[in-house]
């Protein structure tokens, strides 16, 4: 074990450390000006996939692992993908149901979420 | 060393003799390391079960679900009910508290005990902060607004459950790791890993960020969106 100690110049820490506050902030922004629709799910996920991977990156070292590690770590959760696609598909297809069995009259809902449409049916 | 000549190798042929090379696959890392790496993947899965089942009952709710930025809003400030902001300053104290730690894992390759103490203590305390503006948080929830587990009067029940049980396990988690980080920073000054290269830092670390980062995906998909 004799390469195991990892050193890093603490100037790439704290530009990350700036980066992650500079990300939170511009996703609380998003909710403060109140953007909507597709702009606010692609601003906010952009902003949310950009501090996970450089938290995964650098913080957790991943980037000055082997490939072994890091495939062995980061492919696995890949499959989630298909969990989330098949529960996405399927709960597009549950509330379509329900409105059309019990009517919307009773609880009044806002509209559809646009989210509905982008699925592939 | 063999590591030397890996390197001008591509990575797939590194990953095929790693796997395929009869002894410890995943060449100098300790096995703490490993360990922890692959107790984060398993965790990362119960998370995300928890996230998309949460999308679903979303996306079938004919109830509707309630605004998060409304019902997390504080009066602060001399303004009124300013969104998410006591969300935005528990965000910006746990990213605080990951810097803290990436530098406790740096002093601990330098072998600096104190410093590594001292910053794995703040570390603690940090997190120790999350938790205690987490439990006004529930308190504010539940015994202002009346949201429970089982009835929301802003609309859809399930609010109540996805709330408490995502929250409630990622606090469970930062409790935890608050802990950790205490036993781990004692052990450390006391010269308990005097004779290691301080990977143990390193391992604590990896769990602390991860506790970070599946804050990263609540604060996204449950108060944002």
């Amino acid at each position: 074990m004799a390469e195991v100690g990892q050193q890093h110049p603490i100037k790439v820490y704290f530009l990350v450390w700036l980066l992650l506050f500079v990300f939170s902030a511009a996703s609380y922004m998003v909710d403060i000006l109140e953007f909507q629709g597709h702009l606010r799910w692609l601003l906010i996920v952009i902003f949310m996939l950009l501090k996970a991977g450089f938290i995964v990156a650098i913080f957790m070292h991943m980037k000055w692992e082997r490939p072994t590690l890091i495939t062995a770590i980061l492919v696995p959760p890949l499959v989630l993908l298909v969990l989330m696609y098949l529960l996405w598909f399927e709960a597009d297809y549950a509330w379509a149901s329900r409105i059309v069995y019990f009517g919307d009259e009773v609880n009044p809902i806002p509209e559809a979420p646009p989210t509905h449409a982008a699925v592939p049916h | 060393m063999a590591e030397a000549a890996q390197t001008e190798q591509g990575p797939l042929t590194t990953i095929v003799e790693d796997w395929s090379s009869d002894v410890t696959t995943f060449k100098a890392v300790p096995w703490g390391k490993a360990m922890m790496w692959i107790f984060l993947l398993s965790d990362t899965f119960i998370f995300t079960s928890f996230l998309v089942s949460y999308m679903a009952v979303r996306m079938t709710q004919t109830d509707a679900w309630p605004e998060p930025s409304v019902v997390f809003a504080l009066d602060a400030f001399g303004y009124q009910a300013v969104p998410l902001l006591l969300i935005a300053i528990m965000t910006f104290i746990l990213i605080t508290s990951s810097g803290t730690m990436a530098m406790a894992v740096n002093m601990g390759y330098r072998k600096r005990k104190v410093a590594v103490f001292w910053l794995m203590l703040a570390t603690a305390l940090l997190g120790l902060s999350f938790v205690g503006m987490q439990a006004f948080e529930w308190t504010k929830l539940i015994a202002g607004e009346g949201v429970k587990a089982w009835q929301n009067p802003m609309g859809a029940p399930q609010f109540g459950s996805f709330f408490f049980m995502i929250t409630g396990f990622h606090g469970l988690h930062v409790s935890a790791g608050v802990a950790y980080l205490a036993i781990i920073a004692w052990r450390v000054l006391r010269g308990k890993y005097d004779n290691t290269n301080f990977e143990i830092v390193e391992i604590t670390g990896l769990y602390w960020h991860f506790v970070d980062l599946v804050w990263v995906f609540i604060f996204a998909f449950f108060y944002l969106w």
